[in-house]
C-alpha cells in the first residue's frame, strides 16, 4: 500500500494498532482491515468499478445519453445497426438510440433495486432478530412462515403477484420484495442465537434495557456483516427477476427503457436486427456479474470464516 | 458440523433411533402440511384479497353486468373471508383450480396435459447440468487456485448473472437460424404430429420405447437447446456447490490416511472424497432441479415449449388468473415436495445426520 505519501508508515500504523485509544480508532481499524482484504480481491475490486460505474452513469444519464430515450427519430434512423454516425450501439424500430435508452434505463436498474433492499432487508432483519431473541412459540410462528415463503418458486410467485397487482414497475417491485425477505429473516434470526446468550447481552440486561432496546440496539448490528453480504449477493438475482418481469410484459411498460423491456422489443427483430435484443441483455449481464463479485468480495473480507467456501 | 460422541451413539442405539425415526416422520408431516397450507393461503391471498374485484380479474372488465353477477355468485365472493378460504382450500386439496377462462378446459386438465413438457426439460436440464458440473467442480478443487479453478469460477459467475430469456434468444440465432444445429422452437415437428401418441408425456422415453428413432432424433434436436441452457444454470451451481463439499472432504484425515496408504490420486479423489462429497450434493441437485422449474419459465416463452412455464405467461397475458394461480400452486407443490424429499434422502444418507 503506498498510499498517502505524508507520513504513510504512522497513518497505516495507528489504522493498525492493536491498542485503540478511541472508540474511532477502533472502528476505522477494522474498516482498514476490512479494506486490505477487500481490495487484494482483484476481481470484486472490479465489481466495486462496475457497481460505482452504473451508479454514475443513472446519476448523469441526462448528461452522457447522446439521444431522447423515449422520442425516437422514426423518419430517419430506424434499426441502424452498431456504428451508425451518432448511434453508436445502433437504433431500435421506433429510430430511439439504444445507448441513450440503456443509460436511462440504468435508473430502472437502480431504483428496482434500491428500493427491494430498503423494503425486503429490514423486515426480514427484524423478523430474524425478534424470532431470534424471543424465541418459543413466536420463533415457531414466524420462522414457519418464513418457510413458507422460501419454499416458494420465487418468479412464479412475483408473477402470481404481478398479475393480482397489474403489470407495471412499482408492483413488480413490490413483488420482488415481497418474495425476497425470507433469506435474510433466516440470516437474522441464525446471527441472532449466536449472541443471545452472550455476555454482552447479559449485561444490558441486567443494566434494565428493554427487550425492544436489546433488539434494535444490541442484537441488530450483529446481523448486518452477514445481512450486507447476503444482500448483495442477492442484488443479481434481483436484478434477474425484475428484468424476467419486463421480458414478459409485466414490469416497467413501454416507452420506459426498462433493460428486460427493451430485450422484448427487439425479440422480433432478432433474426436480422440482432443488436436491439443483444445491447440490453449485455448492460444486464455486466451489472449483475458485478453485484456477484462485489458481493463474493465483501463476503471474503466480512467474514474470513466462510472465505473458502 | 457437529457429531455426536461416539458413546452416546452405541448406548441405546436401537431404541434411540427407532423413537428417532417415528418423531422425524412427524415433524415432517407437521412441515409438510403448514407449508402446503402457507401455500394455499398465500395463493388464496393473492387470487381473492389482492384484486380490487376478483371476479373482474378473472373475467376481464368488458364483462356484462349480469354475468359478472352470476360468477360473483358462483365464486362464493359474498360470503365472509374464512368461509370462502374453507371452500378454496378444499376446491385445490381435491385439484379443482376452477376454469381457464383462456382454454375454457378445467386448470388441472391443462396442467395435467403440459407438466411433462416441463418435467422432461428440466429433467433433461438437470442431467446436463450433473454430468458436467460435477467433474468440473471436481476439478476445481483438486487443482485449487489453478487456471482451470479460475475458469469454472468465471463460467459459474456468468450463469448466475446471464439472464437466461436473453442467452436463450442468443442461441436460437446462433443455432437455429445461423448454424441450423438444431429444430424451429416447440417440441416436435408439425409432421410427427399426427403420426406420433406419447404414452408417458416424456417424449424422448416414448418415442425410443415405440422404437420410432426418427421421432427420438426430431425430438433431441428440439430439446437439446434448451435443456443445455436449463443445464447450464444448474452446472453453474453444482459446480460450485461440488468444489465447496470436495474440498472440504480433501482437507479431511481419511484423505491423509488414504494417501499414506498408498491410494492413487484417481482412486482418492473420486473413490474417497467425492463419494462423502456425493451425500450433499444429492440435496444440491434436488434443489436445482426445482430451480429448473422455475427457469422453465422464461425458457419456455422463448423456445415455445408447450409447458407449464408458457401457459402460465400464456395465462398472464390474458389475464387468466385461475389458470396462472393453478399453475403457481402445482410448481409451489412440487416445490415443497422436493424439498422434503431432498432432506428425508439426506438424512438416510448421512448417518451423522440421524437423531442424537
Amino acid at each position: 500500500m503506498s498510499t498517502a505519501p505524508s507520513q504513510p508508515q504512522s497513518r497505516r500504523d495507528w489504522l493498525l494498532s492493536d491498542r485503540p485509544q478511541s472508540r474511532m480508532q477502533a472502528r476505522l481499524g477494522r474498516a482498514y482491515m476490512t479494506w486490505l482484504r477487500f481490495s487484494s480481491n482483484r476481481l470484486a475490486v472490479l465489481g466495486l468499478l462496475i457497481i460505482l460505474a452504473l451508479i454514475l452513469v443513472a446519476i448523469f444519464a441526462d448528461v452522457l445519453a447522446p439521444h431522447d430515450p423515449v422520442v425516437g427519430n422514426l423518419a430517419g434512423a430506424r434499426l441502424l445497426p452498431p456504428g451508425t454516425e451518432g448511434y453508436l450501439l445502433g437504433t431500435d424500430d421506433q429510430g430511439r438510440d439504444i445507448l441513450s435508452r440503456l443509460l436511462h434505463g440504468s435508473r430502472l436498474t437502480l431504483l428496482v433495486i434500491v428500493l427491494v433492499a430498503i423494503i425486503a432487508a429490514p423486515v426480514g432483519l427484524l423478523v430474524g432478530a425478534v424470532s431470534g431473541y424471543v424465541g418459543g412459540w413466536v420463533d415457531a410462528v414466524l420462522m414457519r412462515i418464513t418457510d413458507i415463503f422460501l419454499a416458494f418458486p420465487k418468479l412464479v410467485l412475483a408473477l402470481a403477484f404481478v398479475a393480482a397487482l397489474g403489470p407495471g414497475i412499482e408492483n413488480a417491485i413490490l413483488a420482488i420484495a415481497i418474495t425476497s425477505w425470507p433469506p435474510y429473516a433466516r440470516i437474522a434470526r441464525a446471527e441472532t442465537l449466536t449472541v443471545r446468550n452472550s455476555d454482552y447481552i447479559a449485561a444490558v440486561q441486567l443494566m434494565g434495557a428493554s427487550p425492544f432496546r436489546i433488539v434494535l440496539r444490541h442484537v441488530m448490528p450483529m446481523c448486518m456483516s452477514s445481512l450486507i453480504v447476503r444482500v448483495t449477493l442477492d442484488m443479481a438475482g434481483i436484478i434477474l427477476t425484475a428484468a424476467g418481469l419486463g421480458f414478459l410484459g409485466l414490469g416497467a411498460q413501454p416507452p420506459l427503457p426498462e433493460w428486460g423491456a427493451m430485450i422484448a422489443s427487439g425479440r422480433r427483430f432478432i433474426l436480422d436486427q440482432w443488436w436491439v435484443a443483444t445491447m440490453p441483455g449485455i448492460a444486464i449481464l455486466v451489472v449483475s456479474l458485478g453485484f456477484n463479485l462485489l458481493g463474493d468480495g465483501l463476503r471474503d473480507a466480512l467474514d474470513p470464516r466462510e472465505a473458502s467456501q | 458440523m457437529s457429531i455426536p460422541e461416539t458413546s452416546q451413539l452405541v448406548a441405546g442405539r436401537k431404541g434411540a433411533r427407532a423413537k428417532g425415526w417415528a418423531a422425524t416422520i412427524a415433524r415432517f408431516l407437521v412441515v409438510m402440511v403448514t407449508t402446503y397450507l402457507g401455500l394455499l393461503a398465500v395463493t388464496f391471498f393473492i387470487g381473492r384479497v389482492v384484486p380490487i374485484d376478483p371476479v373482474l380479474a378473472v373475467l376481464g372488465d368488458r364483462a356484462p353486468a349480469h354475468v359478472v353477477e352470476r360468477v360473483r355468485e358462483e365464486m362464493g365472493l359474498n360470503r365472509p373471508l374464512y368461509i370462502q378460504f374453507y371452500y378454496y382450500l378444499r376446491d385445490a386439496l381435491t385439484g379443482n383450480f376452477g376454469t381457464s377462462v383462456l382454454t375454457t378446459n378445467p386448470v388441472m386438465a391443462d396442467i395435467r396435459r403440459v407438466f411433462p413438457a416441463t418435467m422432461e426439460l428440466a429433467t433433461v436440464g438437470t442431467l446436463i447440468g450433473s454430468l458436467a458440473g460435477i467433474p468440473l467442480g471436481v476439478l476445481a478443487a483438486v487443482k485449487r487456485g489453478s487456471i482451470a479453478d479460475q475458469i469454472v469460477r468465471v463460467v459459474g459467475l456468468v450463469g448466475y448473472s446471464v439472464p437466461i430469456f436473453w442467452l436463450a434468444l442468443l442461441s436460437l440465432l446462433l443455432f437455429y437460424a445461423k448454424l441450423q444445429w438444431v429444430a424451429f422452437p416447440g417440441r416436435i415437428d408439425i409432421v410427427y404430429e399426427y403420426s406420433f401418441t406419447p404414452v408417458t408425456g416424456f417424449y424422448l422415453l416414448d418415442s425410443a420405447w415405440q422404437g420410432q428413432w426418427d421421432v427420438f432424433i426430431d425430438v433431441f434436436r428440439h430439446i437439446i437447446l434448451p435443456a443445455s441452457l436449463l443445464g447450464y444454470f444448474s452446472l453453474a451451481y453444482i459446480s460450485r456447490m461440488t468444489r465447496s463439499f470436495m474440498l472440504n472432504e480433501l482437507s479431511q484425515e481419511y484423505i491423509v490416511a488414504a494417501r499414506a496408504k498408498g491410494l492413487s490420486e484417481t482412486r482418492i479423489i473420486w473413490g474417497h472424497a467425492l463419494r462423502n462429497a456425493a451425500v450433499p450434493l444429492v440435496t444440491v441437485i434436488a434443489l436445482s432441479y426445482a430451480g429448473l422449474l422455475e427457469g422453465s419459465v422464461l425458457t419456455e416463452t422463448v423456445f415455445s415449449w408447450p409447458g407449464l412455464g408458457l401457459y402460465i405467461t400464456n395465462s398472464l397475458q390474458n389475464a387468466d388468473m385461475n389458470a396462472v394461480l393453478g399453475g403457481t400452486i402445482v410448481i409451489g407443490s412440487v416445490f415443497i415436495a422436493i424439498n422434503i424429499l431432498s432432506d428425508l434422502l439426506y438424512r438416510t444418507l448421512d448417518p451423522r445426520t440421524r437423531a442424537r
